[in-house]
């Protein structure tokens, strides 16, 4: 079974990201949405985090999130794949199952 | 003796807003700049405090054109032009953030004193620096 998880707000101010890391399956996809694109961006204090889950899982993150923010392709950490909302679409439909973690 | 908070002869009262939140995904920093342009009708002494995931609302080249909202980050231009000028940002949520000073919007404001000289609005402060600059305060709003 390949689930897709979809996080939502910022590993900053809620444990959402972390817990939703610790708890998925390696292979399995990870996308940040609204807030939580924030913790894609580089050099910050949960990028190291993020940076080893990239060795066991797919983590994505939604490019218009991310440009309302004022962070482009070049601010992310390497690894994360940027989708727009239809590649939204097909990570819910290429994953048996979806888990948002609110 | 009088407290801080207890009107004296000069009725200025000291107002802080202080914003922790990141843009668009809540409605906490839209709103808060609401209160901050409607409280600059009132004349009183303003200022602003970006701390925690409140750095992100003067992160600049924000576009929204994708997610369908308003973007609101070029009002905080204008508040210069109200004589709010103060704008502290914590240098300790910035670096956890993997910002730096110049990630942010440039924001300044003429100053009537010194032959309408453009200066910055924008004071990088360290977290010790803000907890004084708060215990100074008459009123703060928290968002």
């Amino acid at each position: 079974m390949s689930m897709l998880h979809i996080v939502n707000k910022s590993p900053f101010e809620r444990g959402t990201l972390d817990s939703c890391l610790k708890t998925s399956l390696d292979g399995s996809s990870v996308l940040l949405i609204e807030d939580a694109v924030v913790g894609a961006v580089k050099d910050s204090s949960c990028s190291d985090q993020i940076t080893a889950a990239i060795a066991s899982k797919k983590v994505f993150v939604l490019g218009p999130d991310l440009n309302a923010r004022g962070f482009t392709d070049a601010d992310i950490i390497d690894g994360i794949k940027t989708v727009d909302y239809s590649g939204f679409v097909d990570l819910t439909t290429e994953n048996d199952n979806v888990q948002s973690w609110l | 003796m009088m407290e801080a908070w207890e009107e004296g002869d000069n009725p200025m009262k000291k107002f802080m807003f202080v914003n922790r939140k990141a843009p668009y995904g809540t409605v906490y920093a839209l709103e808060s700049l609401e209160v901050v342009l409607i409280s600059a009708a009132f004349d009183q002494d303003v200022s602003l405090a970006f701390v925690d995931d409140g750095v992100y609302q003067l992160k600049k080249d924000q576009n929204t054109d994708g997610i369908g909202m308003k973007n609101f980050s070029p009002t905080y231009r204008a508040l210069g032009d109200y004589d709010i000028n103060k704008l502290f940002v914590e240098q300790e949520s910035l670096t956890e953030r993997g910002l730096k000073l110049e990630d942010l919007m440039a924001l300044t404001y003429e100053d009537e004193d010194d032959d309408w000289a453009e200066k910055t609005s924008i004071q990088v402060v360290t977290r010790a620096e803000l907890a004084d600059l708060m215990d100074q305060q008459h009123v703060i709003i928290s968002s």
